[in-house]
Parts: C-alpha cells; sequence; structure tokens
C-alpha cells in the first residue's frame, strides 16, 4: 500500500469510484436522468458511457419515480444499481418509492429481500438556482429507518463512500453537495473503502465541538483558522453518515469540549441540527457549559439574488459568532 | 520601668497581668482568675508560656530555669514564684 | 503601564476581605514586599504586600468596604505587564499564576452582551432571568463535588453564567471576580468556622489520604534540648516544636512528593519547603502561616520566627505572603496530652505531619525496657502523588533527623 496522493477534483473523485465499481462487479450500473451522452448534470458519469456501453450507463426518462423504482427492483433482483437523481429536489418525485419501498421491504419481507441500492443525488445552495433547487434535504431523508444517509465532504470519502455504499445490504443515499463538485484536491491512493460508521474530526479543538457535513465543513473549518486568532479552539466534526448518527464520537468530543455548536444548510425546524442538538442534550447534559447553538439556513425559501442567498445561508461570520457567544467573548 | 524595687507590693498583680496581656493580646485581662491556670482559661500554649517567660525575664531581670517553668502557668502561681526569687517584691 | 492591585486570595477558603486601612497613598512609591494595605479576613487582619516595585498611581477602593477576591483595590504604575501574583513565586506557584490568568474584564461586562445591533450576525440569546442563578450544567455538577457555593462565584459565561472553568478556578483556590460577600453570620469567628469547614470538606471529599503513624524514642532530642537551654537565657531557649519543625522540614527537602500542590494538572512540586505550622486560634479555630524555606535557617532562627508568627497569629498581623504560601504543614497537640493525631491535608497541599506530645512510655532498649521520652510522628499523604512506601521513608527521615538533634 503507497500513501501517495495524486492531485484531483471532487468530481474526478466520483467518477474514479463509478468506474472502479463498474469494473469490479458486473451487476453494477449507472441509470439516471442525461448521465449517458450529457454525462450528467454535473459531468460526474461524462466519458463512462464511451467506456462501459449503454447497457450500465443508461439514461432514463424524465421521471423519477420510474427509474427509481426500477432500481429497487433490479435490486431486488440481485443487480447493484448505482441510480443518480439530478438534485435532492427533484427525488421528492421518487419519494414514494424510497420511503415507501426502498426503506421497508427488507424489514417488511423479515430480511428475505434487501435492497442493495445506491441513489446518488446533489443537494445544497450557493449556485443563484432560486428556490426550488436549492434544498438541503437529507435532514428529511435521515429521519427514515432503513435508510443509510451519507454525504461526502472530502475527496478521499468522494473515492471511497462508493464502495461502502455497494457493500452495504440496505439502501443507501449519497448527497454531493454542488459546491464542491470543483473542488480540487489531494486524493489518497491508498484510501480504499471510506468507514461509514464512523464521523471524523477534521480538527481538534478544546473549546466548542461543531458538528457539521458537505460542503458546510468547509465554512466550519474557516471559522475555526479565524477563532483560533482569538484564542478560541473549534473541534470540527465531520459527520459523514448522517443516518445512523455516529453518536460515540459525537458525544466523547462534546464532553471534552463541553460545547456543542451545529452547523448544516438546513433549516433549524424539525432539521438535523435539531436531532443532534437534542441528542447532545440527552446524553452529555451535565457536561455542558453552554447551550447548543445551531447555525442553519434562514427559514426562508432559498432566494435567488446573490446577496439574499448568501444572507440565508450559514457563513462563517455567523459560525464566529456564535462560537462568541457560547463562550462569552465578544467578536 | 525595670525597677521593680520600687513598685508597691499591690501593684504586682497588675504588673504581672500587664506582661500577660502583652504576651497575648487576644485575652481579656478583666476575665483572667488568678487561681486557675492560663491554660485551662484561655489555651496558653507551650509558645505562650515561653513568651511569658521572657517576658518576665526580661522585666524582672532574673534567669528562670526552664524546670521552673511550670510555676508561671498561673496568675497566683507566676505572682508566689517572683516573689519567692525576689524577696524584695 | 498600570496594573491592577487586587484582593488576593489568601487560601481556597477566602471568599472576600475587608479593606481596614491602606498604608500607602496615591503618588507613593513601593518596594516588592512593602505592606500596602491591612485586610481583615476570617484569618484576621492580615498586612498585604506588593509583589513588585511600582508607584501608586490611584486607589479605588475605601477603607471599610468588604469585597470579593479578586477585586481590583488599587492602580499601581509599575514595569510588569501582567497582573501581580498574590504570592511570591515559587512558594505558590500555581496559585500566583492562576491570579495571572484573570483577565481584567473577564466575566464583568456581562450586561449588554447580546445588543440588537448586529442581529443578523450574532446568535439570538435568550434574555437572562432576574433570580435565577445561572450556571452550566457541568459547573452544577463539578461545584456540587467541589461543594462549592455557586451563588458566590461570578460567571464569565454567556450572560454571567457561572461555568465548569469558573467553579474549578475557585475549587482549585485560583481567585476569581465573585459578586460581593455579605459578612458572614456570627462574625469573623464564624467566619474561620466556615473557612476551615470549606477546606477540610473539601480536602475530605477530594484528597485519598493514606495514614502512616511512626513511634520513636526522644531521650536523644529531650537530653540535647535541656543541655542546650540550660546555658542559655530564656529568650534563647529553644522550644521542641522548633526541632520538630526542622526535622520535617528537611525530610521534605530530602525526599519529594510531599511539599507541593495538586492541581488538576498534576502535582506541581514546591521549589522551596515552606513550612505551614497549624497554630490554633484563642477560643477554637486554626491557622497555619508558613515559615520560609524552613529546611535551610537554623533552630534559633525558626525559633525566632515562630515566635513572631505566634505572636503575629495572637495579634492579627499575619502577612499576606505567609499565609498562603505553605508547601506543607506541621501540626502538633503535644500541649494537651494526646498521644496520636491523624491530621486532615489542606488543600491544595499534598501531606501533613502530625506529632503527638512526648510522653513518658515503656520502651525497649537492648532487650530491657525503660521508662523513655516517646512521640508519635503520623502522616497525612495524598495517594494522588505518593504511596505508602514513600510515606514511610519520609517518616523515617523526620525520625532519623530527630535522633541527632545536634545536627539539626
Amino acid at each position: 500500500m503507497s500513501a501517495s496522493v495524486s492531485r484531483t477534483t471532487y468530481r474526478e473523485a466520483l467518477r474514479g469510484a463509478l468506474r472502479e465499481a463498474l469494473t469490479a462487479d458486473p451487476r453494477v450500473f449507472l441509470m439516471g436522468e442525461d448521465i449517458g451522452r450529457y454525462g450528467g448534470c454535473y459531468a460526474v458519469t461524462k466519458s463512462l458511457l464511451a467506456e462501459f456501453g449503454e447497457e450500465r450507463i443508461r439514461d432514463t426518462p424524465l421521471s423519477e419515480s420510474a427509474f427509481v423504482g426500477a432500481g429497487i427492483g433490479a435490486a431486488l433482483g440481485g443487480m447493484r444499481p448505482i441510480v443518480e437523481i439530478m438534485t435532492v429536489n427533484f427525488s421528492l418525485l421518487a419519494l414514494d418509492q424510497i420511503l415507501n419501498n426502498a426503506a421497508t421491504l427488507c424489514h417488511m419481507s423479515a430480511g428475505q429481500c434487501p435492497v442493495p441500492l445506491v441513489i446518488r443525488m446533489a443537494t445544497g445552495a450557493g449556485r443563484q438556482l432560486a428556490a426550488q433547487h436549492s434544498h438541503s434535504l437529507e435532514g428529511w431523508y435521515a429521519h427514515i429507518p432503513g435508510l443509510r444517509i451519507v454525504a461526502p465532504a472530502t475527496i478521499d470519502d468522494a473515492r471511497g463512500m462508493l464502495r461502502a455504499a455497494l457493500l452495504c445490504p440496505d439502501p443507501v443515499l449519497m448527497f454531493e453537495h454542488i459546491g464542491l463538485f470543483n473542488m480540487e484536491g489531494d486524493l489518497t491512493e491508498a484510501a480504499g473503502v471510506a468507514d461509514i460508521e464512523r464521523a471524523a474530526i477534521r480538527r481538534t479543538g478544546r473549546d466548542i465541538t461543531v458538528l457539521t457535513y458537505g460542503a458546510s465543513l468547509y465554512r466550519c473549518l474557516e471559522a475555526a483558522t479565524e477563532l483560533s486568532a482569538a484564542g478560541i479552539e473549534l473541534e470540527v466534526v465531520d459527520l459523514r453518515t448522517l443516518r445512523p448518527l455516529d453518536d460515540a464520537t459525537i458525544i466523547k468530543s462534546v464532553r471534552r469540549t463541553r460545547r456543542a455548536l451545529m452547523v448544516d444548510e438546513g433549516w433549524k425546524s424539525g432539521g438535523l441540527s435539531a436531532e443532534l442538538g437534542m441528542r447532545v442534550v440527552e446524553q452529555a447534559f451535565f457536561d455542558l457549559d453552554a447551550p447548543v447553538m445551531r447555525v442553519c439556513t434562514a427559514e426562508v425559501p432559498i432566494p435567488y439574488p446573490k446577496h439574499l442567498e448568501d444572507a440565508a445561508l450559514p457563513s462563517v461570520g455567523r459560525i464566529v459568532a456564535a462560537a462568541h457567544a457560547m463562550v462569552a467573548h465578544e467578536p | 520601668m525595670n525597677d521593680f524595687s520600687a513598685a508597691p507590693n499591690a501593684a504586682l498583680d497588675a504588673r504581672v497581668l500587664d506582661l500577660l496581656v502583652g504576651v497575648a493580646p487576644d485575652i481579656d485581662p478583666a476575665a483572667v482568675r488568678a487561681d486557675l491556670d492560663f491554660r485551662d482559661q484561655f489555651d496558653f500554649d507551650s509558645m505562650d508560656l515561653f513568651n511569658f517567660a521572657v517576658a518576665i525575664h526580661a522585666a524582672f531581670g532574673i534567669e528562670i530555669p526552664e524546670r521552673d517553668y511550670r510555676q508561671l502557668t498561673g496568675l497566683a502561681k507566676c505572682v508566689a514564684y517572683l516573689r519567692s526569687r525576689l524577696p524584695q517584691l | 503601564m498600570s496594573r491592577e492591585f487586587r484582593m488576593p486570595s489568601l487560601g481556597a477558603d477566602m471568599e472576600a476581605g475587608t479593606l481596614v486601612e491602606w498604608r500607602v497613598v496615591p503618588g507613593a512609591r513601593v518596594r516588592r514586599g512593602d505592606v500596602v494595605a491591612l485586610v481583615e479576613t476570617e484569618k484576621g487582619i492580615i498586612d498585604i504586600e506588593s509583589y513588585e516595585d511600582g508607584i501608586v498611581e490611584r486607589l479605588t477602593v475605601a477603607p471599610g468596604a468588604r469585597v470579593p477576591v479578586g477585586t481590583p483595590l488599587a492602580l499601581f504604575q509599575g514595569e510588569a505587564a501582567a497582573p501581580a501574583p498574590e504570592m511570591p513565586r515559587p512558594a505558590a506557584t500555581a496559585a500566583a499564576a492562576s491570579s495571572g490568568t484573570v483577565p481584567a474584564a473577564h466575566g464583568i461586562a456581562v450586561p449588554g452582551l447580546g445588543s440588537p445591533r448586529d442581529a443578523g450576525k450574532t446568535v439570538a440569546r435568550a434574555a437572562p432571568s432576574a433570580q435565577r442563578l445561572r450556571a452550566s450544567p457541568a459547573a452544577r455538577v463539578r461545584a456540587a463535588a467541589l461543594g462549592v457555593d455557586l451563588g458566590r462565584i461570578q460567571g464569565s459565561g454567556p450572560q454571567g453564567v457561572v461555568t465548569l472553568q469558573d467553579v474549578e478556578r475557585i475549587g482549585g483556590r485560583e481567585p476569581a471576580p465573585r459578586v460581593a460577600t455579605p459578612e458572614p453570620p456570627g462574625g469573623a469567628r464564624a467566619g474561620m468556622r466556615n473557612a476551615i469547614a470549606a477546606a477540610m470538606g473539601r480536602s475530605k471529599r477530594e484528597i485519598p489520604h493514606y495514614y502512616l503513624q511512626l513511634a520513636m524514642d526522644m531521650q536523644p532530642a529531650v537530653n540535647w534540648l535541656t543541655a542546650f537551654n540550660q546555658e542559655r537565657p530564656v529568650p534563647e531557649r529553644l522550644l521542641i516544636a522548633v526541632l520538630l519543625i526542622k526535622a520535617a522540614a528537611l525530610a521534605a527537602a530530602e525526599k519529594p512528593g510531599f511539599s507541593g500542590y495538586f492541581r488538576p494538572a498534576g502535582f506541581e512540586p514546591a521549589a522551596q519547603v515552606h513550612m505551614g505550622v497549624a497554630i490554633a486560634v484563642r477560643g477554637g479555630g486554626l491557622v497555619a502561616p508558613a515559615i520560609f524555606e524552613a529546611d535551610r535557617k537554623s533552630l534559633a532562627t525558626i525559633m525566632h520566627e515562630l515566635q513572631d508568627l505566634v505572636g503575629r497569629v495572637r495579634a492579627g498581623h499575619m502577612r499576606s505572603s505567609e499565609i498562603s504560601s505553605a508547601t506543607l504543614t506541621v501540626t502538633s497537640l503535644g500541649e494537651e496530652g494526646v498521644d496520636v493525631l491523624y491530621p486532615v491535608i489542606y488543600p491544595p497541599q499534598v501531606a501533613i505531619v502530625g506529632f503527638g506530645s512526648v510522653l513518658e512510655r515503656p520502651w525497649a532498649v537492648n532487650g530491657r525496657l525503660e521508662a523513655r521520652p516517646v512521640l508519635n510522628i503520623t502522616l497525612a499523604a495524598d495517594h494522588r502523588v505518593t504511596d505508602g512506601r514513600q510515606g514511610a521513608q519520609f517518616l523515617a527521615r523526620i525520625r532519623d533527623h530527630l535522633a541527632r538533634p545536634g545536627e539539626l
């Protein structure tokens, strides 16, 4: 095993993972809107059609319910389908398939009919795509037992989580933030299969545990650098898997720092941060030194104008302000 | 001040009491009973006794062997001891 | 260049002090060690010393005011940028360092923290409730464990919430800003009783004491002392307590682990042995001021200093440095005919040596029983720092020193 690294992008890392899966297992095939000839809405599957052919890189009609349902059927039939839904916004058209079929069949069949399906979809805001195309609904999906929800934030995870997802007997929903596709970085060649059981501490610190995932990770890390200069040390936890949550890592960190701040692009009300905060209070109440806090998206449909969209989303400034408030130093 | 040979006898008790209060300013001289040991009245310890002996030594100009310290442990005893050592008092 | 001169902490048990008198006026030049003010505490009136050279710029607290530990009393112009340590280093390394870590504004300027001006930027904060004590869950748990009264701590957290760190500062005997504390009911005597209760309660809760006891023949020491005193006039004589203090100090200098402080981060050995001597206050109560570097002082010097200390305990003029600097304590009930005492460690110290009375007892000498003056020495030590074997060696050193009084 070499520890060498290579320069790549998040998008290329995802493509590399797909290519590897297609090469390694003949049961794997891709299915989705515009993934073949067009190369995918975010160009993740670009060139794969030429490499693997129409049988395995299948363009579908514009019917999420139909092709997600077809994916569930294929998984039941012994295949290992990887379904791409352009964005989480359109996944709502397939919500019945995901919630009522994919998530339940294994349980309703007493384990006889597992659904080893992987659904990839883009998520998040920040590209001026307006209210209907900027949702962050992974927190919704994380509500549903029977699903596993992952959110690769790093290039290594983009490369390594797909293999882990294909090994999982349950349906796995993989959320790729639209702000990350162009991110450049180093890929650890030896990274291998990502561990989708554990959260990862991306930066250690003594004062506040920040629980985040996806693109918000980088805002948190930037805030951590800024706060460090002011003497406040953030411990930044990349959740990686949103369901099931890695309580052990989360609570252990909070017990150490005694403060928990949640940062995500969902809305606060009924969101993933609400769930995280409640777990912290349930499991670490007597270790807390400050109220748990959240930095989330403003409770409005995501605005189209750039300045309003920026104002609605979690920003480095809001994370910094929240951290100061938690340790009572004014910024 | 050292010339206690000139002090009236009646003043000896008061003089010793003054020395006692000088050593232990936290006691109330009016409450001191002549017939009781200092220790039993107000937690007089060995350092207090030592300081008291030093004060007597300085005020009356007499050497006090250690074995005589036990005769300094109460007001009446002390006055009696001083009279035995200094009959002119 | 100005720095604040603050109400010092003169022990884990001190919450507040009353400024009795200023000994300096604005413009006065102050040297390190000068008595700057008199402060009344549960332990009596203490002479508060300056720890740096400087010039008095302004006095900010008037005589008669009772203020919490950490309250600025005066402004000094001096060389040092950091706030003055309350105690000389390294006598109380940690205590001194900790006082330096309390920033001037820390935890005080809390009201108005969350003004609505930057509502878009800051995070909404709940309005503080007026009466209810605000302390974080972690602080409450810790305070309960330490027996610290949360109501007396000025919090440094959001909206003045008392945080874990605030509690540990108090629990760790570190001064921190606090709200004004009323004079304890029952006056200074009750105050001292409360202070002893707090310190000893904390000791018994936190310190895993182990006890060792050793009996020794004091004939050589008694003979030596009698001979010594016989040749000298009253003022030059020694008390046996002086031998005990010196022997314990020498042993502590030789055997590490008994002189120092236990801090949250672990044991901090003291560079010198400042021997605390438990001195009873008439009518009840106890203080344990220090004889500095007792292991290096002659018996005559220790005697002189002990005499001076006892006198000032009686008169109420202890100095701030000696009251808070002991690195180890000795205690004795020799006057009362008690054979053995089992002392309680004064936190954050890690050991205390108890001396019983020197009493004539049967003692085996070369196969025969003889009547000898026998002394029981006990050690109570902190098991987080040392084990019984080290404790036994420490006690044996004390015995060996007392067996050769001429070398003390």
